[in-house]
């Protein structure tokens, strides 16, 4: 009876590709707003993921994200490397100085400040060139964004000079940095020279970086540092989600996400489920003949899921499908890039078109368990 | 199995919907046989119950009061699991608007009854065309319902009410959405092929047309039978007559 289900399914063109084409956009849209969303919070912690480098971060106390900094004291570098089971701790500097080009284009940047000595957190994903030149004078590492963004039009190419702060600095390197929140291009340069090029406050050193020793986690060394320093530190995990906490929190981001993805969540369930009930509906007159013709309610159970359970395949696999070409298109794309299709967006989403044709399949079962065979007799 | 044993029967056969103000009894004590080889014709006015009554009697529907025996089974004292049973094994269906699955070929439609009995797809299919032949629609057997006429579909829908030889064929107006002449070739069909000395065959019908077949006629109103006559013996016995009584009931 499996044969006679698929059958009844597909038998009418219209209605099937309208049940499929109703669940395969709700698929779209659901895993399309809601990878949207997560990835664009994750982006207000890019640079501190791109930061590889480091386990454990150190700030003031009173900052919660990457973008709100308190000076930290030069003092506070050594004390950290003073906690048990610190490994190496270094300086990262972080600003937003205005970068100009010679033909006069100018934006505001991200600016991250690396140690000296060790170059500690360079961009690893490089494009052209090589973080290490950084140790040349007057040197940065742009990323391809923000080189598009300065040179419109211009093929990419190292030895370019750019204008911050009345200095002249080079492009030693083209890095591939994740994308953050705010669409700035993002820099690196050396510490000593980065806080020269946004203009010299009293004290600059926005965060400590380190790495735990031997037989320390991260978790333990923040900790530590905490306890020995009275200084903030977290893990790089931990900052992350303290930025995306922040963002939603204190933005309209959520708010707006969540609107878009409830409408896409009611509107595409209601459309798909709706669709299969009718379908079912629909099609009550031939369970009705099948219940006559001594077909048994599990069996007609058997095929209403059967059913369902095809459909929903088809139409997730379709939409995820869409959703994965969509975002193939725009991954490469400077505005959109590193948003990608998240498993956890594909899960949720599949959780949720499992939860609406299991209703739609149960209002379905409902109907025809309740159906009175003797109701085929009424032409 | 004689040829006059009974496969059905009714006595004081009682069925009401609804309770109190709403309540409507459909079967206000039929008695009523239905004979193994013969065509039992249930007549009368819309309403008059016989729709009610075929549904009790092929176990779609429990009566209120009576009792009942069918093929010899007290259906009504099986559990609803046994009476689907039942009903698989042992009736055929062909219903006044045929309920053929649309977007099953005519073969797949006669082989319906033999999947719900966990009959391979593929035999069930062949033993479809066969009957199929037989029943003058060997060309179309791959043919969807929508290309059928009224009369082909009826053929299909008899064709798969008899595929899994039944012992009760019940039928509901099979003629009344059909021409003179794609009735009574339904009808000779009908009489040729499910007419067997092993098999009852109730026809509900207000086609006086087809009157002529029938071995036996009983006449419903009000929801019991006030009359039933033998004509003939039906044209399967060789008469083409109809009783006047009966004729008068539709005059």
């Amino acid at each position: 009876m499996n044969f006679v289900a698929l059958r009844m399914l597909t038998g009418d063109r219209a209605k099937y590709f309208g049940l499929v084409f109703a669940i395969a956009f709700c698929t779209f849209l659901l895993e399309n707003q809601t990878s949207i969303f997560a990835n664009i919070l994750k982006r207000t912690a890019s640079q501190i993921l791109d930061v590889t480098d480091a386990e454990v971060w150190v700030m003031d106390p009173q900052t919660e994200y990457w973008e709100q900094t308190k000076s930290l004291k030069d003092t506070d570098l050594t004390r950290v490397r003073g906690v048990p089971g610190v490994a190496w701790a270094v300086r990262l500097f972080k600003g937003n100085p205005v970068a100009k080009t010679v033909k006069g284009k100018f934006a505001v940047c991200f600016l991250v400040g690396l140690d000296d000595a060790t170059l500690a957190g360079a961009p690893r994903r490089m494009l052209m060139g090589s973080w290490q030149r950084l140790r040349e004078p007057d040197s940065i590492v742009i990323d391809k964004a923000g080189y598009v963004l300065l040179f419109p039009g211009e093929p990419l190419e190292l030895g370019r000079n750019l204008e911050m702060n009345d200095h002249r600095v080079t492009i030693v390197g083209i890095s591939d940095a994740s994308a953050p929140f705010a669409s700035l291009p993002v820099m690196h340069a050396r510490y000593s020279e980065a806080v020269n090029f946004l203009g010299r406050e009293r004290t600059e050193l926005s965060f400590i970086i380190a790495r735990a020793g031997n037989g320390v986690t991260p978790r333990e060394l923040t900790a530590r540092i905490a306890a020995g320093t009275a200084l903030r530190a977290r893990t790089t995990d931990e900052f992350m989600w303290d930025c995306i906490r922040y963002y939603l929190k204190n933005t309209g981001i959520p708010v707006n996400f969540g609107i878009t993805i409830a409408v896409a969540l009611v509107v595409g369930t209601v459309v798909a489920g709706q669709t299969f009930y009718l379908f079912t509906v629909e099609n009550l007159k031939q369970f009705g003949a099948l219940k006559a013709m001594g077909v048994p309610n599990l069996r007609l159970v058997g095929m209403i899921l059967l059913q369902a359970s095809s459909v929903a395949a088809l139409g997730f696999a379709l939409g995820t499908g869409m959703a994965a070409t969509f975002f193939e298109i725009t991954l490469n794309k400077l505005a959109t890039r590193g948003i990608v299709l998240m498993w956890q967006c594909v899960a949720l989403t599949g959780i949720c078109i499992l939860f609406v044709v299991t209703v739609a399949s149960l209002l379905s079962i409902r109907r025809v368990l309740v159906l009175e065979p003797a109701e085929v007799f009424r032409g | 199995m004689s040829e006059h044993a009974l496969a059905v029967s009714c006595r004081q056969v009682r069925k009401h919907f609804g309770q109190g103000e709403t309540r409507i009894d459909a079967l206000r004590g039929v008695d009523f046989e239905a004979r193994f080889g013969e065509l039992s014709f249930l007549v009368g006015p819309s309403g008059c119950g016989k729709t009610t009554l075929i549904s009790v009697i092929a176990g779609l529907l429990d009566r209120t009061a009576g009792d009942l025996s069918v093929l010899g089974t007290a259906v009504d004292a099986l559990s609803s699991k046994e009476r689907v049973l039942f009903r698989r094994q042992n009736v055929g269906f062909v219903f006044q608007q045929y309920n053929l699955l649309p977007s099953l070929t005519a073969a797949e439609n006669v082989a319906v009854p033999l999947l719900a009995a966990e009959i391979p797809r593929r035999e069930a299919v062949a033993r479809s065309r066969v009957l199929l032949a037989r029943l003058g629609l060997g060309a179309r057997v791959d043919s969807l319902p929508s290309t059928l006429s009224g009369g082909q579909q009826q053929r299909v829908a008899l064709a798969r009410a008899l595929i899994h030889e039944p012992r009760l064929v019940v039928c509901d107006e099979p003629t009344a959405a059909l021409d003179h002449a794609s009735g009574g070739a339904v009808m000779d069909l009908l009489s040729a092929n499910a007419v067997h000395p092993d098999r009852a065959v109730i026809v509900v019908t207000h086609d006086t047309r087809v009157f002529r077949y029938a071995h036996s006629i009983a006449r419903m109103d009000d929801g019991q039978i006030v009359e039933v006559s033998r004509p003939n013996g039906g044209v399967a016995a060789g008469a083409r007559g109809v009783h006047s009584p009966v004729k008068e009931v539709f005059a």
